[in-house]
C-alpha cells in the first residue's frame, strides 16, 4: 500500500477548472451532489472552495446498479438525501473514481427520478480509464493507469487521502 | 425432511431468499431489513417513486383470503420496484375448478414468475410452498392462518424505531385477541429478537394462547395494570366472529374492559405510541379520540408497510438470484465432468 497524489492540491485544481467551466457556461448557482461515500467527501471539500451556499446532496446508487442480477442488493444501503429541488437546476455530480462509467450512469438515472435538471457536470478526482460506457468527466483531478493487481481507495473524511493497494492476483 | 424456518429462508451464504416468518432470523438480519426499508421511505418521497431493482421480474400476488391494505401495499411495493405484477384472487378461480394448490403454483412458475406473495388461511402454507413446491421462486408470506404475518410485524418495528430511535429499554404492550392473531405472534418474536426490555400481553384468558409465558412475555388480564409505564401500545383488531363462539360476552363488555380510551392511555409512559395493524373497529377496541389523537401512529404504519415490503421483496429476490447463479454454475460443472 502506498499513498498517492496530494488530494488537497487536486481539489484546488478541480475547483479552478470548475470555476472556469461555470463561468463559460454562465452557471451562477450550481448544486453539488456526491456519490457515496468518497464522492460526498469530495463534494463537501469542493463546496468550500467554490463558496456554494446550498448543502451537498448525497446519492446512494444501490437501487440503480445494473449488476443487481449478478451481485444482488448491497447489504448497506442508506437513504439518498437531496436537500434541494433538482428540477431546472445545474448540478455538479462528484465521485472519487471513474472507470467503467456504470456508477455515473446509475447516479444519473437516480437523479432524473427527482426531476429534470437543466444540466449535469461530472467531476472526479481520479480517472482510471477502462470506460465501458460513453460517459466522460468534465473535470478530472488526475488520470492514472494502474496495473491489474492494483486498486485505489479514497480514505477520509479528514484528512482526505488516496491509497493504492496491491491485491493478490488470482491464479489462473 | 422439512427444513427449519432459519435454513429455509436463508441461502447457504446467509442471505434472505424467502420471507416466511420472523423465526430463524437474527437481530442483524431484522436490522438490515429495517435499514433497507429506511432507504425505500426516501424513495416514496420523490417525484418519481420508483427504482429499477426488479425491472423485468414478475411478482404474483396470491391471496387465498381477502385483504385490502396488505394486498394493495404489496402491489404498490412491487410496482415501485418496477416489477410486473399479477394479482390473483385464487378463491374465485382455479381452485374452484378443482385444481390443487400445487398445480396452480407450478402453472404460475411455468409463466416465469420470480416471486409469490402468499396469503392463505392455513398455517404453514407459505413454508410448505417454499420448501416443497416452488423453492426456486422467492416466497413472501403475507399472512398464513394463525401462524405469522412477518411483514406486518416488521412495519410495526420500523414505526417503533422511527419514533423511539432504539429498541433497548422499551416496554411494549400488545392488547386484544392474541390467540387468533398471526400479527401478535410475529410481533412478539420480532420485539424479543430486537431486544426490547419487556413485551406484555394484555387480554382476557379466553383470548390468550396456551402457556403464553413460553413466548417470552409478561401476561396481564387488566388493561389499566398492564399499560402502566409502557412506551408502546399495540391494539389488535377484535375479530367479531369470536363473539359467536362465546369467547367474549359482548362488544360493549369488551370495550369496557379492554378498549383503549383517553383515560386508560394516561396510564402509559408519557407520549407512548399507539399502534394498530388495521382495520380498526372504532368504539370496540379503541376510542376514536385515541385512534385519531396525537399519540397515534396508525397511518404512519401504512406508509411504512410499503417500504418494508419493498425491502423484503428486493432482499429475497437478491438472495434468490444468487442461488440461481450457484445452481447454474453447478450445472455447468456437471456437464463438463
Amino acid at each position: 500500500m502506498s499513498h498517492l497524489l496530494n488530494v488537497d492540491e487536486q481539489l484546488d485544481s478541480m475547483a479552478r477548472a470548475l470555476t472556469t467551466l461555470l463561468t463559460e457556461r454562465r452557471i451562477e448557482s450550481p448544486r453539488l451532489v456526491g456519490i457515496r461515500t468518497g464522492g460526498v467527501w469530495l463534494a463537501q471539500a469542493l463546496r468550500e472552495r467554490l463558496h456554494i451556499e446550498s448543502p451537498c446532496g448525497e446519492l446512494d446508487i444501490a437501487f440503480y446498479r445494473d449488476d443487481f442480477s449478478r451481485m444482488g442488493l448491497h447489504p448497506r444501503v442508506r437513504p439518498s438525501w437531496l436537500p434541494f429541488e433538482t428540477e431546472g437546476e445545474h448540478l455538479i455530480l462528484v465521485d472519487d473514481v471513474i472507470m467503467s462509467g456504470r456508477t455515473v450512469r446509475a447516479a444519473m438515472n437516480e437523479l432524473f427520478d427527482y426531476g429534470r435538471p437543466e444540466c449535469i457536470l461530472l467531476a472526479t478526482l481520479v480517472d482510471l480509464g477502462g470506460r465501458e460506457l460513453p460517459v466522460q468527466p468534465d473535470v478530472v483531478g488526475q488520470k492514472l493507469s494502474l496495473r491489474p493487481d492494483q486498486r485505489v481507495k479514497l480514505r477520509g473524511p479528514q484528512p482526505l487521502r488516496m491509497e493504492i493497494h496491491d491485491v493478490p492476483v488470482e491464479a489462473s | 425432511m422439512a427444513k427449519t424456518p432459519g435454513s429455509l429462508q436463508h441461502t447457504p451464504e446467509g442471505e434472505l431468499r424467502h420471507f416466511i416468518s420472523i423465526d430463524g432470523l437474527d437481530r442483524a438480519m431484522l436490522t438490515r431489513i429495517l435499514d433497507t426499508a429506511d432507504s425505500f421511505i426516501e424513495v416514496g418521497e420523490r417525484t418519481i417513486k420508483k427504482v429499477p431493482l426488479l425491472r423485468g421480474r414478475t411478482v404474483v400476488n396470491l391471496f387465498f383470503e381477502p385483504s385490502t391494505r396488505t394486498r394493495s401495499t404489496f402491489e404498490l411495493a412491487a410496482k415501485r420496484l418496477s416489477a410486473d405484477v399479477l394479482n390473483l384472487d385464487i378463491g374465485t378461480s382455479a381452485t374452484s375448478k378443482g385444481e390443487s394448490l400445487s398445480d396452480t403454483l407450478l402453472n404460475l412458475r411455468a409463466m416465469a414468475s420470480d416471486m409469490f406473495v402468499i396469503r392463505h388461511a392455513a398455517s404453514g402454507a407459505a413454508h410448505f410452498i417454499a420448501d416443497a413446491v416452488t423453492p426456486d421462486v422467492a416466497i413472501i408470506n403475507a399472512g398464513d392462518g394463525r401462524h405469522a404475518h412477518p411483514t406486518q410485524a416488521m412495519l410495526d418495528m420500523l414505526t417503533i424505531r422511527q419514533h423511539t430511535g432504539a429498541f433497548e429499554g422499551l416496554k411494549v404492550a400488545i392488547v386484544g385477541d392474541i390467540e387468533h392473531s398471526r400479527v401478535a405472534r410475529s410481533q412478539i418474536r420480532a420485539l424479543n429478537t430486537l431486544g426490547v426490555e419487556e413485551v406484555r400481553l394484555i387480554a382476557p384468558d379466553t383470548l390468550l394462547p396456551h402457556k403464553p409465558e413460553a413466548l417470552g412475555v409478561r401476561v396481564f388480564s387488566h388493561l389499566e395494570e398492564g399499560l402502566r409505564g409502557v412506551d408502546v401500545v399495540i391494539m389488535l383488531r377484535l375479530q367479531r366472529e369470536r363473539m359467536e363462539t362465546a369467547l367474549l360476552p359482548s362488544e360493549r363488555e369488551y370495550y369496557k374492559l379492554y378498549g383503549l380510551t383517553t383515560e386508560k392511555l394516561a396510564r402509559t409512559a408519557p407520549n407512548a405510541l399507539v399502534m394498530h395493524p388495521g382495520p380498526i373497529n372504532r368504539g370496540v377496541e379503541i376510542e376514536s379520540a385515541v385512534a385519531d389523537g396525537p399519540q397515534s401512529v396508525i397511518l404512519g404504519q401504512v406508509t411504512n408497510g410499503i417500504a418494508i415490503r419493498m425491502a423484503v421483496m428486493s432482499m429475497a429476490m437478491s438472495g434468490q438470484l444468487a442461488e440461481r447463479q450457484r445452481e447454474s454454475a453447478r450445472n455447468r460443472e456437471g456437464t463438463r465432468s
